[in-house]
């Protein structure tokens, strides 16, 4: 293997991991994008739970969102807020990390400790800023493919993830299909529609027609684009949940007064609770790095290099597949799921799916949902036993 | 509420072994051959799957229609994904399992006919077993009450029943020989669920059987 890796600790001034010195690796192997761009080195962050057992068999990868980072499940050390995924990953949990030796890296093009645009170009010395490359999910993965080889892991047991997670996932299955044990596609398609890439380019423009954003150039600049940064977060959140949980939630409740002030303060708690999204939002996320990872999600299309053929990119496949949607959802519908399934069921792969009955909306996949966890237990039990994993 | 791993062990496996289960579903688990490739269409909460994938160590699959059953099998390990034999068999490359299982079932489809055929297409076998209209009592109920039939197997109002293309077991051989379905093994179960020792093929089964038990394969 050519990779020469390194477990070093990330390089200072980094403020994003100064609480937190996390896991780190630089990867000195040039990694060619999709794109055609050359990444010469690049640092991966990441967290690890639990322990690798002695043949290697036990490890799950965690594929986080669109903003997700690696703490997946431990404390944020910027929020200061337990990790996004602590109700599903930890000792005891769903995912089990008393049986489990459980991965989550930073994407490409992340802003908490793997390369993106607001980090050192090594080659200028300078901000990357907007010449960082263009990324894809599937270059994502194949920088969290260095990862995987610099722990000495052959075949992961499962690779989960939602959302934007969920793409990884089935990137990994696609591109690396011997890799990979189980997977679970969470809450996801396998393309971005129409109306997704409607909703990030709506985010992009935010933060863009901030004037703080300075063409990208902010870090330099000492600015920070908050304000369009934020707005793209209020758009983006509305879309997570579902009408009948924001309802349910706020209804036509005002925040904190007894009537309308007759202004444009946040008179309604719908108002305030976004408004609020938004500014928590800008303190532990990097403008630039929204508008790459969410061009890499628009990019995305499993099928497009098989003329649209969903099937062919998992033929031959033998990863146990767990599709898994929620009936609120109308970011990533049911209907998209079950394009996966049908391409799945094309070359008679080993494929579950379920829809999960919920009215959290897209959200669902993050929150405690008893029948989610239920489901995905019953299938990584399975795969276990399929596996031959055995524990005390 | 998190589940806990208490919660987990709780949930009782469902494979009580081939004792436990419906008396046509162990005379098709006894149909199936040990180490195949199995798809169990409208697989319910998986008790057969379970079975066949315990005792015979097959590769088993499923589809189920019901939201509840589908979550049940995954929750128990087992690989089903919810969808129906109407809209979801075309999918399947031709011969992609050693059988495909479809029970009681068949008479609950829309197209009763394609669905038959896309089963002879996607298993190398496919075994079919439904409930006969062609029975004695139900032909008697129907003659001296003038009412559709109620049995067990069959215990509906007309106007609420899934049930909407019943046929006698002759109706469906005659199907199957149209369709150039070779049938391997016919078997009838009395009303008690008992397997009788009578091929389902006999015209005095048309009259004798609650319900058949087809193992079939496309005609070469």
């Amino acid at each position: 293997m050519s990779l020469s890796g390194a477990v070093i600790p990330p390089s200072d001034g980094d403020h994003s991991t100064a609480e937190d010195p996390g896991r780190s690796l630089l990867v000195t192997e040039p990694l060619t994008l999709e794109s055609g761009v050359v990444l010469p080195a690049y640092r991966i962050g990441y967290q690890t739970y639990g322990a690798l057992n002695a043949d290697k068999s036990n490890a799950i990868l965690v594929c986080h969102a669109l903003t997700g980072d690696q703490y997946a499940a431990n404390t944020h050390p910027i929020t200061g807020k337990p990790g996004w995924w602590t109700s599903l990953v930890g000792a005891g949990k769903v995912v089990d990390t008393d049986r489990y030796f459980v991965i989550c890296s930073n994407v490409l093009g992340g802003c908490l400790g793997t390369s993106g645009p607001k980090e050192i170009n090594p080659e200028t010395g300078e901000i990357w800023g907007l010449d960082f490359p263009v990324i894809t999910i599937g270059d994502m993965v194949a920088a969290q493919r260095r990862l995987i080889d610099h722990l000495g892991i052959g075949q992961l047991f499962c690779v989960i993830g939602g959302s934007v997670g969920g793409m990884q996932v089935l990137q990994w299955a696609k591109a690396y299909p011997e890799r990979v044990f189980a997977a679970v596609p969470l809450a996801t398609a396998a393309k971005h529609s129409a109306q997704n890439i409607a909703f990030h380019e709506v985010g992009r423009q935010a933060i863009m027609a901030d004037p703080d954003w300075c063409h990208g150039d902010y870090i330099k600049q000492g600015k920070r684009p908050e304000r369009g940064l934020a707005v793209a977060r209020m758009a983006a959140h509305i879309t997570y949940l579902s009408e009948p949980a924001l309802h349910r939630k706020f209804g036509r409740n005002l925040q904190d007064r007894p009537r309308f002030t007759y202004g444009f303060e946040a008179d309604f708690q719908v108002e305030s609770y976004l408004r609020h999204q938004g500014i928590s939002f800008v303190e532990r996320f990097d403008a630039n790095s929204y508008l790459y990872i969410t061009r890499a999600a628009d990019y995305f299309d499993l099928a497009a290099e098989f003329d649209g053929v969903l099937a062919e990119a998992f033929r031959e496949t033998r990863t146990r597949f767990c599709v898994i949607s929620f009936t609120s959802d109308w970011l990533y519908p049911t209907a998209e799921s079950r394009v996966i399934v049908k391409a799945l069921n094309a070359v008679a792969a080993d494929v579950s799916f379920v829809e999960i009955e919920t009215d959290s909306g897209h959200d669902a996949f993050l929150l405690e949902e008893p029948e989610l966890f239920r489901t995905l237990g019953g299938f990584l039990d399975g795969c276990a036993k399929h596996r031959g994993l055995r524990w005390r | 509420m998190a589940v806990t791993a208490e919660d987990m062990a709780s949930i009782p496996a469902l494979d009580a072994g081939a004792a436990g289960l419906r008396a046509d579903l162990a005379l098709i688990a006894q149909m199936v051959a040990p180490g195949s490739r199995v798809l169990d269409i409208g697989c319910g909460d998986g008790a057969l799957l379970a079975h066949l994938a315990r005792a015979k160590s097959v590769d088993a699959r499923g589809m189920e229609l019901s939201q509840a059953g589908v979550n049940a099998c995954v929750r128990n390990g087992l690989s089903v994904i919810q969808g129906d034999a109407d809209n979801d068999l075309e999918a399947y490359p031709t011969g992609a399992f050693d059988y495909v299982i479809l029970s009681q079932t068949l008479q609950a489809t829309r197209q009763p006919r394609q669905v038959l055929d896309s089963l002879a297409r996607i298993g190398r076998h496919a075994i079919v077993s439904l409930p006969n209209f062609g029975y004695w009592r139900v032909r008697l109920s129907l003659l001296l009450t003038g009412r559709m039939p109620r049995s067990p197997l069959l215990n509906y109002s007309w106007w609420d029943t899934p049930n909407i293309h019943l046929c006698t077991l002759r109706d469906f051989t005659v199907l199957a020989d149209d369709l150039g379905v070779a049938i391997e093994e016919a078997r009838m179960l009395d009303p008690a669920g008992r397997p009788y020792g009578m091929s389902a093929r006999h015209p005095a089964a048309n009259w004798l059987a609650a319900q058949g038990v087809f193992l079939l394969k496309r005609a070469e």
